[in-house]
């Protein structure tokens, strides 16, 4: 086998292998990626239920419900709209009303949310950046409010 | 007085830095012997001046010193004082001077062991490496100085993040910074080579113990760190494909590629570019990942303070140093000499396939971490790329790698024999059909796929341990022979086959999470949970205070199904009155490799506690894989030929024969 030859193999298994890997990766992504919606956004969009998605926003003052069985509800705001959220499950540490919260799940058609996955901070200093985003959008967002992302 | 000598130490290092940065590399240039050797000194005292700038931050946290912004933001008086050490690291400014003093270490052991380097190599190393240091000193005193000073010093700290206030800030920084930084080394090397356009086997031998070590830290660091939230977040997931563990695994698979395409080139002098550019890319890998995590672009327990100016500095070293190197590497690299021929099935083949699979998974890892920052910022779209993403791209890269992985050890080199050696692990497939056959009696249906990862995980297992027992003759020979062929054989094929076995045993504790167990229940006490033929009771909750928390504790008690107890769980919720933050504290049982564990949700107001409870078959052996990794490692890197600043081509003589599959 010349040098040539033994290159070519090389060349066309790397291309063949990074062929695979460009299917995969573009296959993954059309079938596994979760958009990032605000409150705002999904009034606005008129998201059809089921789909997959996140929502963040702040925690609405009053609204968490504790239920049996680890039944919790909650709306998420981001000043201009609602979304009722429910989820069963532990919710971390660092919820809390008033505070920044990320829930990653599914729109029912009755406009609520039912979320599998519930995120926080991870300290008490930072707010989600999409939730921060989210609340620049709305209009809701004071630069005082800053010191709680910044520091 | 001592933080502004801190600060000084470093202006101090930031001056040696310029100088070693220019002058060895003038002196390579003029041959200039003086000038070359002038990198030695810089590179040491360096060091002694970040060290003792370090020590002065230390200082600050240690005695409380509030005055310091940094350590009244980070640090309270009632802290353990543990915490009060690590806590230096644990914020923005500490953890950079932490990555400089790592990075002057290094270039300290270059000068200090790099004694046989060719004097111009070694000067070029050293004023690369000083290049980076450089750029990081002026980021740090210009936008992330640890040492400001608050005029009106307060009373009393804010505290250290809680979920930081834990024995893994100690281990898991340090461990993977060593990693991180260390591949700065193999970078230098590269660019040194880059620079004066020669480049040998030699350059080979010398950058592999080098990689050898930041591997093994970064191997560590990577696992502690996914050891650390598995227990800490209270969630029980060991890996979460984050943004931020993205960034410390794209170095480690190419950094792991760079490892077996350097003993092609060591050994046949073959795939000298290549092995160049991944050294490049593998130290660009982490200086992203430092980007990615410092910069703020991502939000993380990682990222302590957002700050756009911070953000642009470092996105600026970046561009510097990654296209910089890769420009040079364009214009340089065609000067490199083509190495020796090999077909394609033969150890460099498999090498190759190896490095075609793992950069190419890193790639796939690369996308699933950039995408959505690039497409946010294009289209302003925000999505988060998770773990389906990765189970649907990187998992099928990793299966063929895994099953090719006991073909290369047993392959001769420039040509080899595949069916020859298919027909040598014929042992090992056997006994992987037989653990995917019995997975499936003891497991059923449950998930199809996962026994015959268990199955997989196996076989490599069983292919190293057919290497060592072809190459010492075990089952064959007298057992005296045996004992003397084990001890004659290089320590590199020890390492190797060591490592192999921990990437299986972390691929084993890894599939076997698919049947780990759940339950998410509310409990009363003197009520009862049951798990994988466990029953705990909860028999009552109770109040503890610690130095600077106070904790909600549930005592449980553990029966196995014959009603024996095998033990006690007391989770907690631990409550920090200086951030007033609450951190979960989940209860660990390990028995065997699985593990029980139990961490608390909300208290209800009827008296009842809201508890997670899983069941962790073989979890274990996700983290003991890689500390048998990095043993695999160490056994390498005692390889004489390999051992830092010994590599003498007449020992390669002299050793080479042993190094043949025996035939």
């Amino acid at each position: 086998m010349t040098r040539k030859q033994r290159r070519l193999i090389l060349i066309g298994s790397s291309v063949g292998v990074l062929a695979i890997a460009a299917a995969l990766v573009l296959g993954a992504l059309r079938d596994s990626i979760v958009f990032f919606n605000s409150p705002t956004d999904i009034v606005e969009k008129q998201t059809a239920p089921g789909t997959r998605m996140r929502i963040g926003g702040l925690v609405k003052a009053g609204s968490v419900e504790r239920g049996e069985n680890l039944r919790v509800s909650f709306a998420v705001t981001d000043g201009n709209h609602d979304i009722p959220v429910r989820y069963v499950g532990i919710v971390p540490d660092l919820f809390r009303e008033g505070q920044g919260v990320v829930a990653e799940g599914k729109l029912e058609a009755g406009g609520t949310f039912v979320a599998d996955m519930v995120l926080a901070k991870h300290d008490e200093n930072y707010m989600p950046r999409e939730v921060v985003d989210a609340l620049k959008k709305s209009g809701r967002w004071q630069e005082g409010e800053a010191g709680n992302v910044a520091k | 007085m001592i933080p502004e000598l801190g600060h000084f130490a470093l202006v101090l290092a930031l001056a040696l830095g310029l100088v070693q940065a220019i002058g060895p590399l003038a002196g390579a240039h003029y041959r200039d012997a003086a000038l070359m050797r002038m990198a030695d000194s810089t590179a040491l005292m360096q060091f002694v001046f970040v060290a003792l700038s370090f020590a002065a931050l230390t200082v600050c946290y240690v005695t409380s010193d509030f005055s310091v912004a940094n350590v009244y933001e980070n640090s309270h008086s009632t802290m353990p004082l543990i915490y009060k050490y690590t806590s230096v690291w644990g914020n923005h400014e500490g953890s950079m001077l932490l990555w400089v003093l790592i990075l002057a270490l290094f270039g300290a052991a270059v000068a200090a062991f790099g004694g046989n380097l060719p004097a111009t190599l070694k000067a070029n190393v050293l004023a690369v490496q000083s290049w980076i240091a450089c750029a990081f000193y002026v980021f740090i005193l210009l936008t992330s100085n640890p040492f400001l000073r608050i005029a009106e010093a307060p009373l009393e700290g804010r505290d250290l993040n809680p979920i930081l206030q834990d024995i893994g800030l100690a281990i898991h920084p340090p461990l993977l910074y060593l990693g991180y930084v260390g591949f700065s080394i193999s970078f230098s090397f590269a660019v040194a080579a880059l620079i004066e356009g020669r480049i040998d086997a030699a350059w080979a031998r010398w950058v592999r113990p080098w990689t050898l070590a930041a591997w093994m830290f970064l191997t560590v660091g990577i696992s502690m760190g996914s050891y650390w939230a598995y227990y800490e977040l209270g969630w029980g997931g060991f890996w979460f494909w984050d943004p931020v563990e993205n960034s410390s695994l794209m170095p480690w698979l190419a950094g792991t590629a760079l490892l077996h395409s350097a003993v092609v080139m060591e050994k046949r002098n073959a795939l000298k570019i290549w092995t160049v550019l991944l050294a490049i890319l593998a130290f660009s890998l982490s200086l992203l990942g430092t980007f990615l995590v410092r910069s703020g672009v991502l939000t993380s327990v990682h990222t302590f303070a957002t700050d756009p100016s911070r953000g642009v500095f470092i996105l600026a070293i970046l561009v510097f140093f990654i296209g910089g190197a890769l420009a040079l590497f364009a214009w340089r690299a065609p000067l490199l000499k083509q190495g020796g021929l090999f077909a394609p099935v033969s150890r460099e083949g498999a090498l190759v396939f190896n490095n075609l699979f793992l950069t190419t998974a890193c790639l796939t890892v690369f996308v699933g971490t950039l995408y959505p920052l690039a497409l946010e910022s294009v289209t302003g779209e925000k999505i988060s790329v998770g773990p389906p993403f990765f189970n649907l791209t990187f998992a099928p890269l990793f299966i063929p790698l895994l099953f090719a992985m006991p073909f290369g050890p047993l392959l001769a080199w420039k040509r080899g024999d595949v069916l020859g050696v298919a027909e040598r692990l014929m042992a090992a497939f056997a006994v992987g059909i037989v653990a995917i056959a019995v997975t499936f009696v003891i497991k059923g249906g449950q998930s199809v796929l996962a026994p015959f990862g268990i199955g997989l995980g196996v076989y490599v297992i069983g292919g190293a341990l057919i290497d060592l027992v072809e190459r010492t003759g075990l089952f064959r020979l007298p057992l005296a022979t045996v004992r003397s062929r084990a001890a004659g054989l290089p320590r590199s094929v020890w390492g190797t086959a060591v490592a192999h076995i921990g990437i299986a045993m972390s691929l084993i504790g890894i599939v076997a999470q698919v049947w780990a167990d759940e339950r998410i229940v509310s409990l009363k006490p003197q009520e009862t949970v049951s798990i994988a033929g466990y029953t705990l009771s909860f028999d009552r909750l109770t109040q503890r205070t610690g130095s600077n928390f106070r904790e909600q504790v549930a005592k449980f008690t553990v029966r196995n199904s014959g009603g024996t107890v095998v033990g006690t769980m007391d989770p907690s919720k631990r409550t920090f009155p200086a951030r007033a933050t609450t951190t979960t504290e989940a209860s660990l049982l390990t028995r065997g490799t699985s593990q029980l564990y139990l961490s608390l949700g909300d208290a209800n107001d009827d008296g009842s506690i809201a508890v997670r409870l899983y069941h962790k078959p073989l979890v274990l052996l996700i983290w003991l894989g890689s500390v048998v990794m990095m043993l695999g490692g160490g056994l390498s890197l005692s390889d004489r030929r390999l051992r830092v600043g010994a590599p003498k081509p007449a020992k390669k003589a002299a050793t080479k024969p042993a190094l043949q599959p025996a035939e």
